[in-house]
């Protein structure tokens, strides 16, 4: 591991300018994707910034009904609130089908969406990774492609020698719910504060796979805001993975239904971003929720999908699986 | 680079000066002389490094000494008070809970954690219902101990030992 300096400023204000004035430098909060990253060799900061006892570790109530996640609050605090467990059970449910308790007591509400990829050549440093070292390929086409997209890809095989070639996914269970619920993130960075609709936190390859999200050089995760859901909604996780437990998703599904036939999905395991199925949505707007018409509206939301061929027979197997997950998801809501 | 940090293991007070890379497991282990917690894969994913760490279960080898200063950290080897064996190691015995050893000050820690959890109400993902009690059935011990894996397979012996630690039917 690369030698670094590490601070740990007087307080979050000071932690961004510390941050924004070193080019390599990077946050740490809980460390449990970033302790593994320095030793892996994939980052190699200069200067590491502890934000961990800076930011909130608090779960405050917002005057419109909705709660305040302070970044500092771990994933097992958030998946054991009452108000959370109550009110926005998606959450609870994804963050608990999650790594494992050792992780979740670590893991922040911060860091848990900026998590990097599982991407088995992202994380072997002797590989080709555009998201990992731009411009020197893409290690993933026609390889193991198990756990990686089907949506936001260009095409079936993308050129693996482009620079902005990428089908990795992104790993999280809690942006996925955090989609679905409309989140909003509390962002401090050298300019200022600013709110990003969680949505948008995240953004697919384009012409530069190694940015992950839309957060530049010394932004910082203050707090995650969710929104009130209408009276009456009920939401739900369902993770589809290779052994029961700690495992990442193959696909999942986070669903809000809020009672009135609309219906918000968010998709895990299927793109370089938590995947809101807006086309879906649409579709089902209004309408009845029946396995017809969720299987169409799937189909719908599918129909751009690349099925990525590789070894042990690609991850076509993604479609079907998705679309019966939703279904699922559905029908336990409606039941 | 180095820092200082004090570190309290079992305890005692430890003040010693550590490289910014090192690990809560590296300090443990190799300036500490505590080779309770064990390193298997180093990367966060074998659960052998477990300790308690502020009264919660965590993974050692993901937590640089630096950012814990300060910190309260329980091993393995500090849960026997006044030579009395913990519950939960005394159930690993009486349950034949292991073979090789080497997963085991782990597993013991993050069974004194999952206890603690299930005392608190923490939901697991094997619960039926995200606000009901949690009880200790096979299932949600076998997923809140997910995260400790044991290569001899001693997990048909492991949850009944976890059962009967938390003073349930095992």
């Amino acid at each position: 591991m690369k030698p670094f300096a590490y601070a740990r400023p007087a307080d979050v204000a000071e932690a961004v300018r510390d941050v924004a004035a070193e080019p390599t430098a990077v946050f740490l909060g809980g460390g449990t994707n970033l302790v593994d990253h320095l030793k892996l060799g994939i980052v190699r900061p200069d200067l590491v910034v502890d934000v961990r006892t800076l930011t909130s570790r608090s779960i405050d109530d917002l005057q419109d009904g909705g709660l305040r996640v302070g970044a500092a609050v771990t994933n097992s605090e958030l998946a054991a609130d009452r108000r959370v467990r109550e009110r926005y059970p998606v959450l609870a449910q994804a963050l608990l089908a999650g790594a494992t308790g050792q992780l979740r007591n670590l893991a922040t509400t911060g860091g848990n969406p900026l998590q990097r990829t599982r991407c088995v050549y992202f994380q072997d440093a002797s590989t080709a990774c555009n998201k990992r070292e731009p411009g020197t390929g893409c290690s993933a086409v026609g390889g193991y492609t198990r756990y990686h997209a089907v949506l936001g890809v260009p095409a079936a095989l993308p050129d693996p020698t482009a620079p902005e070639t990428c089908i990795a996914t992104h790993p999280s269970d809690m942006a996925v719910a955090l989609a679905a619920l409309d989140a909003q993130v509390q962002v401090l960075g050298p300019a200022g504060a600013r709110t990003v609709p969680f949505v948008d936190l995240h953004r697919l390859p384009g012409e530069d796979p190694s940015r992950d999200t839309v957060l530049e050089h010394g932004e910082l995760i203050t707090a995650i805001d969710l929104p009130p859901l209408p009276a009456g909604a009920r939401s739900a996780y369902r993770k589809v993975r290779d052994r029961a437990s700690y495992a990442f998703a193959l696909v999942s599904v986070a669903a809000v239904a809020s009672g009135n036939g609309d219906v918000r999905l968010a998709l895990g395991g299927v793109a370089h971003k938590p995947w809101r199925a807006t086309r879906a949505e649409g579709v089902l707007r209004g309408g009845p929720l029946t396995e017809d018409t969720v299987r169409a509206a799937m189909a719908a939301e599918l129909a751009a999908a690349q099925p990525q061929p590789g070894v042990d027979s690609g991850n076509g197997f993604k479609i079907p699986l998705v679309t019966r997950t939703v279904v699922a998801t559905l029908r336990d809501l409606e039941a | 680079m180095d820092a200082e940090v004090t570190l309290t293991v079992d305890g005692t007070a430890h003040r010693l000066t550590v490289d910014t890379r090192t690990t809560l497991l590296d300090a443990l282990r190799e300036r500490l002389g505590n080779t309770s917690p064990k390193k298997g894969c180093d990367h966060g994913q074998c659960g052998a490094c477990t300790v308690l760490l502020d009264g919660k279960r965590a993974l050692s080898c993901l937590a640089l000494a630096v950012a814990h200063d300060g910190a309260e950290i329980i091993t393995a080897d500090g849960l026997a008070a006044d030579g009395e064996l913990h519950p939960v190691q005394q159930a690993f015995l009486d349950r034949d809970a292991f073979q090789c050893g080497y997963c085991t000050p782990g597993q013991i820690c993050s069974a004194v954690g999952v206890l603690d959890e299930v005392r608190r109400g923490w939901p697991s993902h094997a619960g039926p219902d995200l606000t009901a009690d949690p009880e200790l059935s096979h299932d949600e011990v076998a997923e809140r101990m997910s995260g400790n894996l044991c290569r001899c397979g001693a997990y048909v012996n492991i949850v009944p030992a976890v059962q009967q630690a938390g003073g349930g039917q095992a």
